[in-house]
């Protein structure tokens, strides 16, 4: 099981990615725990200020922007 | 690979860009006509009537600014793609006062961020020793004389609009950040910022030419959705003043003799939160009835730099005096530029 991480206060952008990160987990077939990360010093421990940021098992994958379902699907089958 | 099969089904990417550029450039031309053919012939409205008139410029430029708003997106955000935050904040710390905060100026106008990213963005420029001076420069240029206001002001009031606009308000972001940096503000940052530490810088996989027009276009959809309504209502209210609001009145409230004129134009864009695409038509009508353009300017700048909303994010990490000091300078220079400019122009 995964450890996911989505960074960000909750604008519709943070948004955006946790459903593309859900359907992502149907796509790569994984399963996961999907965790909303909404303080910024917790965010910011991370080493980025762009939000959204994602997190797949402790390491940023991508932040300052929505990567598609495709993509995290290719993230989380690595 | 499921994955891969998901991947194949998307649209052939280059013939729908050109596709869209296509769409976009004839929508473009064929607007004005449809527009009127829409007013005076369609709904069979009289040519030069009030309620024609207003229909006319109601069809015509919620296309005009829809169309201009996705191009302006679609720039910004396939910029924000190239520089970010976290990059940029190296690039200002431990840079003296004058050339630090031109700088910042410069690089904000063209590093665009989500308002809801303008705490940790504070947070980490404050945290990379980027001096607050030179932190402020950023946050008042980059939303101010960001691609999506100068676009649409570009597309409303021509290029010598535009010009004076990115000009004085790359002034005021300079000015306000060497007036703030020079009144040592810092211990009205609060004070759990100090303690936060950024982790180590990250690098994201490398994107791609089409990773980044994908994410840009994905970007415009969902804000053209977002302000959508506010477009529609500033329209709406543009063309209630072009039909039927006599440009007397507008003359004589918003006039060059009336003194109050640009500071209450600027009061009352603070609480206006209607976005850069709802206000930018409102002021086009009342430009087109003779408000001068000083006053406009100050309006169009008090809405896009002293937005309610941002000051209140901005309360997280800035006590209240800070935010007042923070108000009051930006105010300052926009009322500057309104008499300013109407002085120089009239």
């Amino acid at each position: 099981m995964k450890k996911i991480e989505v960074l960000g206060p909750g604008c519709a952008n943070c948004a955006r990615l946790e459903a593309n990160t859900r359907e992502a987990l149907g796509l790569a077939g994984v399963e996961a725990e999907i965790t909303k990360v909404t303080d910024y010093a917790d965010i910011m421990g991370y080493g980025i200020m762009s939000t959204p940021g994602l997190v797949i098992d402790g390491k940023v994958v991508s932040y300052g922007r929505v990567p598609s379902a495709g993509d995290i699907a290719v993230w989380l089958a690595e | 690979m499921t994955v891969l099969a998901v991947r194949r089904l998307h649209v052939p990417f280059w013939p729908t860009v050109g596709l869209a550029a296509v769409a976009w450039l004839v929508a473009w031309f064929v607007n004005l006509p449809l527009a009127n053919w829409a007013a005076y012939d369609l709904l069979a409205l009289e040519e030069g009537s009030q309620l024609g008139d207003a229909v006319a410029f109601f069809v015509y430029d919620v296309p005009k600014v829809l169309l201009l708003l996705s191009a302006a997106v679609t720039v910004v955000s396939f910029l924000r793609t190239f520089i970010s935050p976290e990059r940029v904040r190296h690039l200002l710390a431990g840079r003296r006062a004058v050339p630090g905060t031109m700088a910042a100026a410069g690089v904000g106008a063209v590093t665009p961020f989500c308002s809801c990213s303008s705490v940790p963005l504070f947070i980490g420029f404050v945290e990379a020793g980027v001096p607050l001076g030179v932190t402020f420069a950023f946050l008042v240029a980059s939303p101010l004389v960001g691609p999506v206001p100068v676009i649409l002001i570009w597309g409303l009031f021509g290029p010598l609009v535009t010009l004076a606009y990115i000009a004085s308000g790359l002034t005021i972001a300079v000015l306000a950040g060497l007036v703030i940096g020079r009144l040592n503000l810092e211990r009205y940052i609060e004070d759990y910022v100090w303690k936060i530490r950024m982790g180590a810088s990250v690098e994201q996989a490398p994107l791609t030419f089409e990773d980044r027009l994908r994410d840009a276009w994905l970007q415009t959809r969902a804000i053209v959705r977002r302000v959508l309504p506010f477009v529609v209502v500033g329209i709406g209210i543009g063309a209630a003043i072009h039909g039927f609001v006599p440009e007397e009145l507008v003359v004589a409230v918003g006039g060059r003799d009336n003194p109050l004129a640009v500071p209450a134009l600027v009061l009352l864009g603070v609480p206006l939160y209607l976005d850069a695409a709802g206000t930018l038509p409102i002021v086009e009508a009342l430009v087109g009835k003779g408000l001068p353009l000083g006053s406009a300017l100050a309006f169009m700048m008090a809405v896009v730099a002293l937005s309610l909303p941002e000051l209140v994010i901005l309360r997280r990490v800035m006590k209240p005096r800070l935010i007042v000091v923070f108000v009051a300078v930006v105010a300052t220079g926009i009322l500057l530029v309104g008499f300013g400019f109407n002085v120089i122009l009239a």
